[in-house]
């Protein structure tokens, strides 16, 4: 079974169940972590899904488009890990991904 | 149990984020929702979107599941609608006799779509687009045929016409008024969706006004506009507006006239009892300080957030620029503050390229943007709004010039 390791903004860690072509903002949501607001429901029209994605996995995560890098500035918290979790679709190959929520705006 | 510390009514977005921030902020009384549809909170915006297209599941559309709901202590009363509220004895009266009593009361309804008031506007194969009935019904008579009119140029109608084009049908749009989204947009960006729906096959027809719905045997045929012209169609989907859901709360003694009123925490005029979302009316300093009720999944967000940080003792929120957006085959709109009541306009790029924004100001101050797949428009634009800038509309033309460097430049 293919996992997603979850940072909550309490510092617990949750296992997530990863499936296939579903975001992993959509994979932390169902899995009732309650954080990630993702007011816009994953159209990648706004930032509150932030993560932090861990570094090792960069290369094999979609590339970031424009929109994901400019709506990421509207974000206090940008960092060099910054990632919309809405923009992560799940594979095989993210199996072992570790995701931190970013704090809320 | 028939109380709850908490009760919610209104398992949309601004409910639903009410009950979870009060979990947030560590609330430990009983907290209990309820819904006039029989499904746990799930997302609307897909319903005009995705999920018409059939690309998105409901249970992807589900804003928490289910379990999230029991782990949390929230309990789920749906499929029940308010007949009354009693304030002296903070009471809930259901239309099915059930009663239910409060602490604290978060009026969260929303509204309900308006219906054409002509003859035939009851056909069954008329729709709305506004719960997932809806759009299951909707769905459900696809097959009938081809010809759909869509009455209503705002988002609703604009964004299923794009769908249901996308999936073959021969899509009519009226709009009463002389333009596309008159409501919400510029003229500017009017002109643009409404050459982009044409070229994409829609027959859009502004200043057309229904006179009635035809049919025969009980069943649509057609559509006569007051011209007199008829216009064939297998179904017709009403896109004109809701009407928001405050009657029970206004006879209860609410202030309130096109929503119910709120103060700047979200309270109405009776004691213990909150409002928040399409359905309050409150004063807005995106607006000048205009009471303007907004309807969007941000705002519902928002003000959830307002509402229980205030029935907590904590400060609110520092107040947030309205945010929206809208999803049309590629086009992607975003929408950053309150345009109503604009003196100019400032248009950025060319819509030819399909990337532009338009500026709104009132006496010289940015007031709003409408972003058309511009989104670093739209993020570095909300600082202006926030800011209420002057800006040169000359420089704010010129898109060699980022929009962050007019904050950074004239801040303060």
């Amino acid at each position: 079974m293919a996992t997603l390791h979850v940072s909550t903004r309490a510092g617990v860690a949750v296992l997530v169940e990863g499936k296939d072509n579903h975001s992993v903002m959509e994979l932390i949501r169902a899995s009732g972590i309650g954080d990630i607001e993702a007011i816009c429901g994953g159209s990648c029209a706004c930032a509150t899904c932030h993560v932090y994605v861990d570094d090792s996995f960069r290369d094999r995560l979609p590339r970031m488009t424009e929109d994901e890098d400019d709506l990421l500035d509207t974000s206090t918290h940008r960092g060099e890990r910054s990632r919309l979790s809405c923009q992560l679709t799940w594979t095989e190959q993210l199996d072992g991904l570790r995701v931190e929520i970013a704090p809320a705006d | 149990m028939n109380a709850s510390d908490v009760v919610i009514v209104g398992a949309g977005h601004g409910g639903s984020q009410a009950a979870i921030v009060l979990r947030q902020l560590n609330f430990d009384g009983a907290i209990t929702i309820v819904g006039d549809e029989p499904h746990l909170p799930y997302e609307r915006p897909p319903l005009s979107k995705d999920y018409l297209a059939g690309d998105k599941t409901f249970e992807r559309c589900l804003i928490r599941p289910a379990a999230f709901w029991t782990e949390q202590r929230i309990t789920m009363r749906l499929g029940h609608r308010v007949a009354a509220v009693r304030p002296e004895t903070r009471r809930l009266e259901f239309q099915d006799g059930g009663e239910l009593n409060y602490g604290v009361l978060i009026w969260a309804a929303g509204g309900k779509p308006r219906m054409l008031a002509c003859p035939g506007a009851d056909f069954p194969e008329v729709h709305t687009v506004r719960d997932r009935a809806d759009v299951d019904a909707l769905v459900g008579q696809l097959g009938r045929g081809d010809r759909v009119v869509v009455v209503g140029g705002g988002f609703i109608g604009l964004e299923a016409a794009a769908v249901l084009t996308k999936l073959g049908k021969r899509v009519v749009v009226l709009e009463a008024l002389d333009r596309l989204l008159p409501r919400v947009a510029g003229e500017g960006i009017s002109r643009f969706y409404e050459a982009e729906h044409r070229a994409q096959g829609v027959d859009v027809r502004t200043d057309a006004a229904v006179e009635c719905l035809e049919g025969r045997d009980g069943h649509l045929t057609g559509v006569r506009l007051k011209d007199g012209q008829v216009l064939p169609a297998d179904l017709v989907i009403v896109g004109i507006g809701i009407n928001p859901s405050v009657a029970p709360i206004l006879a209860a003694g609410a202030v309130g006239d096109i929503g119910v009123e709120v103060d700047e925490a979200c309270r109405t005029s009776l004691p213990n009892v909150y409002a928040i979302g399409d359905c309050a009316v409150q004063a807005n300093p995106f607006a000048e300080g205009r009471r303007v009720r907004i309807e969007s999944v941000q705002n519902a967000t928002n003000q959830a957030g307002v509402a229980t940080r205030h029935l907590m003792g904590l400060d609110g929120p520092s107040p947030a620029a309205p945010w929206f957006w809208s999803d049309q085959y590629d086009l992607k709109l975003q929408t950053v503050g309150l345009a109503a009541g604009y003196d100019a306009t400032v248009l950025r790029g060319d819509p030819a390229t399909r990337s532009f924004s338009v500026v709104y100001l009132r006496d010289g101050r940015v007031v709003a943007l409408d972003c058309v797949n511009a989104t670093r428009d739209y993020v570095q634009g909300r600082r202006l709004v926030e800011l209420g800038l002057r800006i040169d509309p000359a420089l704010l033309s010129d898109v060699e010039q980022p929009l962050k460097e007019f904050a950074s430049g004239q801040a303060g």
